[in-house]
């Protein structure tokens, strides 16, 4: 028996690559929603124009996320 | 077309029900055999169907909602035009401002429209694919709204609007080295891949994980034995369908904000800094 081997993986590494590509998306969106909320509760009448600009940021930051599926797929 | 359709359904279902395995989904659910015109530059797959019927659905429901317009809408027709209202009010006049907003808002609606109406694909029934699920059509709506924004802003700011864009006014001129590929690569790259890649995979993924839950309900319910396991199946029976309804909100908010991220690019070049 190989007792050097202590674990051992099989397949490919890169189905936990989108796990890890979604970690930061995942932040960045909590944190953009967050923050509109916060803004929404203060300032009720600017919910039409903060939910916005919201999904805008939204938009950009879950692009990373996709990007990682993209690359999961390219690359496996 | 219908019994092209339904036979592709059985030959998958039949497939997954081949050997005692799993199969989990993978790629190739993107790439359907022919079934028109193989051979030709006009080969049409499932997709390609999908995509030809929901243009002849568009085109009608577009003649319809237009036939018979009033002042006063009634009870059908105020249905009918709510996504043009949504459109003009909360997505055009709100980034554009009235004029602008009117200007572009043929542009807007059409882009909007085309990409629920193929998004929406996704949920129905023995659709169940989004015409939007392979790059081809988003990608040539990021073409047609980057050429709307580059468009926008040499119309508007000719002469300045390039330079604006590569070289950001206010910045000190060493600054430049930097800034400039930095702001020719978001602008005028990045932004039509990230408009492509959002939908795309979007699309692809709902796609990928609804597969996921429905073939490993039938694999938990009818292939392997009856054991502990089978009541796994429920779970994801019920996963299914909830990521079926998650399905139809996505299919919604990214129609949205292809629309709305068009909107902003070409507020961002009609923009009076430039």
């Amino acid at each position: 028996m190989d007792i050097t081997t202590l674990a051992a993986l099989n397949g490919n590494i890169a189905t936990v690559g989108y796990g890890l590509a979604a970690i930061g998306p995942g932040i960045g969106v909590g944190i953009v929603v967050g923050k509109a909320i916060e803004g929404i509760s203060r300032q009720p009448e600017l919910q039409g124009r903060l939910t916005t600009q919201m999904f805008i940021g939204i938009a950009f930051t879950e692009a990373l996320a996709l990007i990682g599926i993209a690359t999961g797929f390219i690359f496996a | 077309m219908e019994r092209a359709l339904l036979h592709h359904a059985f030959t998958q279902i039949s497939m997954a029900a081949g050997d005692g395995g799993f199969h989990a989904p993978s790629l190739d659910e993107f790439f359907p055999p022919i079934v028109l015109f193989a051979g030709t530059p006009f080969a049409l797959n499932r997709i390609m169907l999908i995509r030809l019927l929901v243009m002849v659905l568009l085109v009608l429901f577009v003649a319809v909602a237009t036939r018979s317009l009033k002042v006063v809408p009634t009870r059908g027709s105020s249905i009918v035009e709510f996504p043009f209202n949504f459109v003009r009010n909360s997505i055009a006049y709100e980034t554009l401002g009235e004029r602008d907003g009117r200007r572009y808002l043929p542009l807007l609606t059409t882009i909007f429209l085309v990409t629920l109406g193929m998004n929406l694909t996704s949920v129905i029934p023995f659709l169940n694919i989004a015409g939007t699920s392979v790059i081809g059509l988003p990608l040539l709506m990021a073409v047609i709204s980057w050429i709307a924004f580059i468009y926008a802003g040499l119309k508007k700011h000719p002469g300045a609007f390039i330079r604006n864009s590569l070289f950001p006014p206010g910045v000190p001129w060493p600054l430049y080295i930097i800034v400039t590929p930095i702001e020719f690569f978001s602008t005028f790259i990045l932004r039509p891949v990230t408009l492509t890649l959002r939908l795309t995979m979007n699309m692809l993924v709902g796609h990928l994980l609804l597969v996921l839950f429905f073939s490993a309900t039938w694999f938990f319910f009818f292939q392997q034995g009856p054991n502990g396991f089978t009541l796994f199946g429920i779970g994801t029976l019920v996963f299914g369908f909830a990521f079926t309804l998650f399905e139809l909100f996505v299919a919604a908010l990214q129609a949205y904000i292809f629309t709305l991220l068009t909107a902003v690019y070409l507020q961002l070049s009609l923009a009076e800094e430039h």
